[in-house]
């Protein structure tokens, strides 16, 4: 069976002396009766797939409803042709962000990560941080590796579906398990991943799936940008020795707690929250004439 | 859940559930069938009638008759592909007492004549169930190799099937069985662990008292379609 604790994980890898990523194959391996290359190569095509995903954006797309498309190539104009406040890298993680988001609605090919509402947060950042840094595609096949490995304790001990859990569950795992993996990436200790990623879900803990329409578009597609926004800036902090006063396996229970008292109106149904106001209604309305 | 149900699946957006299982729901229908449907009559309910355009269910499932798989770059112009091949489509919503949100019914036909009904649910993350079979309740998920016998309810089916299973050494998973009335029609639903040589499944249609043998193998996945 997979790690159910972050507790778990970080004292089965330093019991064993091997790494957090290496601790997640070996699980992976026994719960699936899988050999270490068939798990080796099904993971590092999740990251050709993930960085192709990104490549292919097209910034003449549009959605079917028309609500999303282009911001990707907005952006990118920006950075090319401004100084952007945030500075050239988060300006990089936000345009790629918004790229799969984009990509996403407009039914191009993505990776589900932990679904496909959130499947920008993980590339925005990890695409960035190797293009920065220059990381292998052996390093970037063990980071998705220490990704997973936080998605499955999250999952285990809460969820990662907007219908169950609000959007925390969604954006904010999958912003939970990039601050870990760039953690990992920079070679921080496993207490300082399990930080990262302690700290990233924190800041995301309440929020709701108010998606307007029920479409997978607003505000889905920018939230995937705050989620990687966030990741940064969490594995930032941890790196630099910032430590989470709760630890990570009380704050997934938190958001189990949270999102179990959220009203159904806010998980997914399109009730409540942006799809409800003035606006959002609006649209709901003329998408319904039109389709 | 396992690593990849984390990170995975690859597949055309916007949604798993209304888009990728869609599209899974639509190739099990073509399995089943065991042949591209010339005719398909597809009933939308819950969730993927409501939002369903939006997500591209349409176009999902459409791609999945065609046997596209759910990380198909042609899965938006399925509805054009399929016209193209003379595959007539139709869309149409329902409601379903007591179904899960996400679900189709699809009734397919074939050139010649063979027909399906089918009711399946999207489960979550890409994931499907199929809930009816030609109108009797069924329950599997099209993730092991499936055995599906109609017969007539008599002695002696269940050991026909069992008994040459065990002679071709493939290991029975789960096995369930279903009537509509005491010696009337039958079906039994078996998923296994190997793949079931096709001679034995052809040999099983032809025995007196079956009625209609279909085989899902899941050894197909290269299958590209169109």
């Amino acid at each position: 069976m997979a790690f159910e604790s972050m507790e778990e994980w970080l004292r089965s890898s330093a019991d064993k002396n091997i790494s957090t990523a290496e601790a997640v194959i070996q699980e992976d391996m026994s719960d699936r009766g899988v050999s270490r290359e068939e798990t080796w190569t099904q993971m590092s095509r999740m990251w050709e797939a993930m960085r192709s995903s990104e490549q292919d954006y097209d910034r003449t797309l549009r959605s079917h409803s028309g609500l999303v498309g282009g911001a990707a190539g907005q952006m990118e104009d920006y950075l090319n042709t401004c100084h952007p406040l945030c500075g050239e890298t988060m300006g990089k993680v936000i345009m790629r962000a918004l790229r799969l988001g984009e990509s996403n609605a407009c039914m191009k090919r993505i990776v589900a990560a932990p679904t496909a509402g959130a499947c920008g947060v993980l590339p925005a950042v990890l695409v960035t941080a190797a293009e920065q840094d220059g990381y292998s595609d052996d390093q970037m096949t063990e980071a998705l590796f220490t990704a997973a490995g936080i998605g499955q304790i999250i999952a285990a001990r809460a969820y990662i579906a907007g219908a169950m859990g609000g959007c925390q569950a969604e954006i904010g795992s999958a912003s939970s398990m990039a601050a870990g993996a760039l953690v990992f990436l920079r070679g921080g200790s496993p207490e300082q991943m399990a930080d990262a990623a302690a700290i990233a879900l924190k800041n995301l803990l309440g929020l709701v799936c108010d998606p307007v329409a029920g479409l997978v578009e607003v505000p889905c597609v920018k939230r995937n940008v705050i989620g990687a926004v966030n990741a940064m800036a969490a594995a930032d902090m941890a790196l630099a020795g910032i430590r989470s006063t709760i630890p990570a396996d009380q704050v997934f229970d938190a958001m189990k707690e949270i999102g179990d008292q959220m009203n159904s109106s806010l998980r997914e149904t399109a009730e409540g929250g942006l799809a409800a106001t003035a606006a959002g209604r609006a649209v709901s309305e003329r998408l319904r004439e039109n389709l | 859940m396992n690593l990849y149900d984390i990170l995975g699946p690859v597949m055309v957006g916007p949604s798993s559930s209304h888009t990728a299982g869609a599209v899974r729901i639509g190739l099990i229908t073509r399995r089943l069938l065991g042949k591209a449907p010339a005719k398909a009559d597809i009933a939308l309910a819950g969730s993927f009638a409501a939002t369903g355009r939006g997500h591209g269910t349409d176009r999902a499932l459409a791609a999945g008759l065609l046997g596209m798989q759910p990380d198909d770059t042609r899965i938006p112009d399925s509805l054009q592909l399929a016209r193209e091949q003379g595959m007539e489509i139709q869309f149409r919503k329902i409601q379903l007492k007591d179904a899960h949100p996400n679900t189709a019914l699809l009734h397919v036909e074939t050139e010649d004549g063979r027909e399906l009904e089918l009711q399946a649910s999207s489960l979550g993350g890409g994931r499907i169930m199929v809930n009816k079979l030609d109108g009797i309740d069924v329950n599997f998920t099209g993730e092991s190799p499936t055995l599906i016998v109609h017969n007539l309810d008599q002695p002696g089916h269940v050991a026909e099937v069992t008994s040459m299973l065990s002679h071709k050494s493939v290991n029975i998973a789960t096995m369930q069985l279903y009537r509509n009335k005491r010696g009337g029609y039958a079906v039994m639903v078996l998923e296994t662990d190997q793949p079931i040589p096709e001679d034995s499944v052809a040999w099983l249609a032809h025995l007196e008292g079956v009625i209609k043998v279909t085989y899902l193998n899941t050894v197909q996945e290269d299958e590209h379609g169109v």
